[in-house]
C-alpha cells in the first residue's frame, strides 16, 4: 500500500495523462468484451462463461493472421471473423442444448471449453508466452500530451473501441436489425410468433458478441503478452463490468469498463496488491445497492 | 416414517462406513491411498457442504471457498500465533467461518439467483485479496509459512497415518450432521423455499432466516473441510480462498450428483482421480478434462449418482429420491 505514490501522480498532470491514457485503453478493451457478454445475456439469458476464451482466440488469431499477411488492420478483421464464426459453431451445437437448463450445466458446459480452448492454444502455438510486437503501420514516435506520453497506438486503440461502440449503438437503436434484436431481448415468444426465425437471431447475437471479443483480442495482441489463460483474468473483470453497468445494459457496460479501466491504472500506484479487492468490492456494493446495475432495467 | 429408526439407520451407516475407512489402512498401506482419503475428507466435507447451498436450498454460490480458506487461515493462525491447542483451534476456525457466514450470508441471501452467486463470488475474491494484501498476518501470496504445529498431547497429526484416522472420523462425523440436520424439519423447510419461496412465506415461513441459517451450517462445514486441508499441507495459501476452489466445488457437486446426499463426495472423488490420471498420462490436462465435463453435462445431463439412482428407479419404479 502506498497511498503518497497515488497522491504525487494526482499532483503531476503528465503522470494523470498517462495513467488515463492506460485507464482508457483497459476500458476499450474491456468495453467491447462486456458488450458481447452482455448483450449475449440480454437476448439469450445465458452467461458466456467461455467468452475470456474467444478474447484469448481473437489475439492467437490476430498474430498467425499478421504473421502471414503482414497487415494489422487485415489480421483484426480476421479475427473477429473467425472467433465469429467459432462462436456460430459453439453456440448451434454446444450452448443451444443447455438454454433451458440451469444455470450451472451451462458453467459446466463454458467451463469445459476453457478448458478445450486453453489446451488447443497450447497445441497450436505453444506453451511459451508470446508477443506479436508494435505493427509497422504504427511504429511511430509517442505523442505527447501536457508532458505524459501517449502510444500511437493507445490513440487507434481508443477510436477503434468508440467506432465499434458507435455503430452498435446506431445498429441497436436505429435499424430493422437492432429492432428485431430488442424485440427478440424482450419477448422471444411473440417474436417467433410474428414470424421471425429467432433461432437465428440467437445465433446471430453469440457470433457478434464474439467477434467483438474476437476483436478485443486482436486489438489487445500488441499491447499485451500472450499465453494459453489470457482469457481468465479478462472474464473475471468483465463481468465486473456488466454487474456494475447492469446486465444486459450495453450502455451500462460502457461506464463499467470505462470506471474499471481507471480504477485499475491508478490503483495499481497506490495500492497494486488491492486493486482487484477494490473492483470487487465496487461489485459488491452495485449488487447490494442496486442488483440491476448502474444503468439496467430493474427486473419485471 | 419412523424418526427415531431413520436416525438409527443413518447412525448404522455412517459407522460402517468409519469401519470401512479405518480398516483401509490394514489392508493397502500405501501412502498414496492415505493421502487420497485424507484430501478426499477435506474436498468432500466442502463439496457436500456447498451443495447444503445448491442442492437443497436453490443458492448457486460461486464464493463458497472463502469459508474453506477462511477456515484453513483460522485454524492456522490460532495454532502458530494463538499457541492454541489442536481442538481449541479447530472449534476457533468454526466459529470464526459462522460469524464471517452470518455477516456475508446477511448480505447475500436477500438477493436472487444470479445477482446471489455473483455477490458471493465479489466476497470471496475480496477475501482474497485481503488474505494477499495483509503479509503481515497471512504471509500473503507465498501463504502461511513456517509450518503448523500438529501435536496435541500425546496425539501427532503430522504423522499420515493418524492424520488419515482423525480425518475419516471427522469426515464422517460431519457428514453425518449435515446429512441430520437435512433430514430434519429445517432441512424439509430449506427444500420447501428451494421450490417455491413464495409459498413457504404464505405459510409464514421467515424465508430469508432460513436460507441464512443454511449459509452459516455450509460455512461451518466448509471451515472444517479447510482445517482438514490446512492439517493436511501444514499451513495455507490464498488458493484456498480463490474463485478456482469454488469452481472446482461446484463441478464437484455437478459431477457427482446434487440430488443424492453422498454425491458431492462421490464427485469430489471422481474429479481428484480425474485430476491424477490425467495429470499422469497426458500433457493435454484442460483437453481430457474438458472432453470429460462436456460428456457429463450434456450426456448425462446430472451427476454420476442421480444418473445410477435414477436407473434404480426405473428398475424397480419406486421410491422417492433425496
Amino acid at each position: 500500500m502506498d497511498p503518497t505514490a497515488l497522491y504525487e501522480c494526482l499532483t503531476s498532470l503528465s503522470c494523470i495523462v498517462t495513467q488515463t491514457s492506460t485507464g482508457l485503453i483497459v476500458g476499450s478493451l474491456l468495453f467491447l468484451v462486456a458488450a458481447g457478454l452482455t448483450l449475449i445475456f440480454g437476448v439469450l439469458k445465458v452467461i458466456n462463461f467461455a467468452h475470456g476464451s474467444l478474447y484469448m482466440l481473437g489475439a492467437y488469431i490476430a498474430l498467425s493472421a499478421y504473421r502471414i499477411t503482414d497487415s494489422y488492420i487485415l489480421a483484426a478483421v480476421i479475427a473477429g471473423a473467425g472467433v465469429g464464426l467459432f462462436s456460430i459453431f459453439f453456440e448451434r451445437f454446444f450452448m443451444r442444448k443447455v438454454y433451458n437448463a440451469d444455470v450451472l450445466m451451462q458453467l459446466l458446459v463454458c467451463y469445459a471449453f476453457i478448458l478445450i480452448l486453453d489446451d488447443a492454444v497450447k497445441i497450436i502455438w505453444g506453451h511459451e508466452f508470446q508477443s506479436m510486437g508494435m505493427p509497422v503501420a504504427f511504429q511511430a514516435p509517442p505523442v505527447f500530451i501536457a508532458g505524459g506520453i501517449v502510444p500511437v497506438f493507445y490513440l487507434f486503440m481508443v477510436s477503434a473501441a468508440a467506432l465499434i461502440g458507435l455503430v452498435m449503438w446506431y445498429v441497436l437503436t436505429r435499424t430493422r436489425i437492432g429492432k428485431v434484436v430488442r424485440a427478440a431481448a424482450h419477448n422471444p415468444t411473440m417474436t417467433s410468433v410474428l414470424g421471425l426465425n429467432t433461432t437465428w437471431i440467437y445465433a446471430g447475437v453469440f457470433a457478434f458478441g464474439g467477434a467483438l471479443a474476437g476483436l478485443a483480442g486482436a486489438l489487445a495482441a500488441p499491447v499485451r503478452s500472450m499465453s494459453p489463460g489470457m482469457g481468465f483474468s479478462i472474464l473475471i473483470e468483465s463481468f465486473i463490468v456488466t454487474v456494475i453497468g447492469g446486465m444486459g445494459s450495453v450502455s451500462g457496460a460502457l461506464v463499467g469498463a470505462l470506471l474499471i479501466g481507471l480504477v485499475r491504472s491508478f490503483g495499481s500506484i497506490g495500492f497494486p496488491l488491492f486493486v482487484e479487492g477494490i473492483m470487487f468490492l465496487a461489485m459488491a456494493l452495485i449488487l447490494v445497492l442496486k442488483p440491476s446495475g448502474l444503468l439496467g432495467k430493474e427486473p419485471r | 416414517m419412523n424418526a427415531s429408526l431413520t436416525f438409527n439407520k443413518e447412525l448404522l451407516l455412517a459407522l460402517a462406513g468409519l469401519a470401512i475407512l479405518i480398516a483401509i489402512p490394514f489392508i493397502f498401506p500405501s501412502r498414496v491411498a492415505l493421502d487420497f482419503v485424507i484430501r478426499l475428507a477435506a474436498f468432500g466435507l466442502f463439496a457436500t457442504s456447498l451443495n447444503i447451498l445448491v442442492g437443497y436450498g436453490g443458492m448457486v454460490s460461486f464464493g463458497h471457498a472463502m469459508f474453506f480458506g477462511g477456515g484453513a487461515y483460522a485454524f492456522g493462525l490460532l495454532m502458530q500465533k494463538g499457541g492454541a491447542s489442536i481442538p481449541v483451534a479447530i472449534l476457533g476456525a468454526v466459529v470464526f467461518c459462522a460469524l464471517l457466514g452470518l455477516v456475508i450470508g446477511a448480505i447475500c441471501v436477500r438477493l436472487k439467483e444470479i445477482y446471489f452467486s455473483f455477490l458471493t463470488l465479489a466476497f470471496q475474491m475480496l477475501i482474497h485479496s485481503i488474505i494477499i494484501t495483509w503479509t503481515s498476518l497471512t504471509g500473503g501470496d507465498q501463504g502461511l509459512m513456517g509450518g503448523i504445529p500438529r501435536v496435541w498431547g500425546s496425539i501427532n497429526l503430522a504423522d499420515t497415518q493418524t492424520l488419515y484416522w482423525f480425518s475419516c472420523i471427522v469426515g464422517v462425523i460431519c457428514l453425518f450432521m449435515m446429512r441430520y440436520i437435512l433430514q430434519s424439519p429445517f432441512g424439509y423447510t430449506l427444500r420447501m423455499v428451494r421450490d417455491n419461496a413464495d409459498r413457504a412465506k404464505f405459510l409464514g415461513i421467515d424465508v430469508w432466516r432460513v436460507r441464512l441459517y443454511a449459509f452459516i451450517l455450509a460455512s461451518c462445514f466448509a471451515g472444517v473441510g479447510g482445517v482438514i486441508m490446512a492439517l493436511f499441507v501444514s499451513g495455507a495459501y490464498p488458493e484456498f480462498s480463490y474463485w478456482t476452489m469454488s469452481g472446482e466445488a461446484v463441478f464437484m457437486i455437478m459431477m457427482g450428483g446434487l440430488h443424492t446426499f453422498i454425491g458431492p463426495v462421490v464427485g469430489a472423488g471422481l474429479l481428484m482421480v480425474f485430476n491424477d490420471v490425467i495429470t499422469r498420462t497426458t500433457e493435454y490436462h484442460g483437453l481430457a478434462l474438458g472432453v470429460i465435463v462436456l460428456i457429463f453435462a450434456l450426456g448425462f445431463k446430472r451427476g454420476i449418482t442421480d444418473f445410477i439412482v435414477q436407473i434404480f428407479q426405473m428398475i424397480f419404479k419406486r421410491g422417492a429420491r433425496s
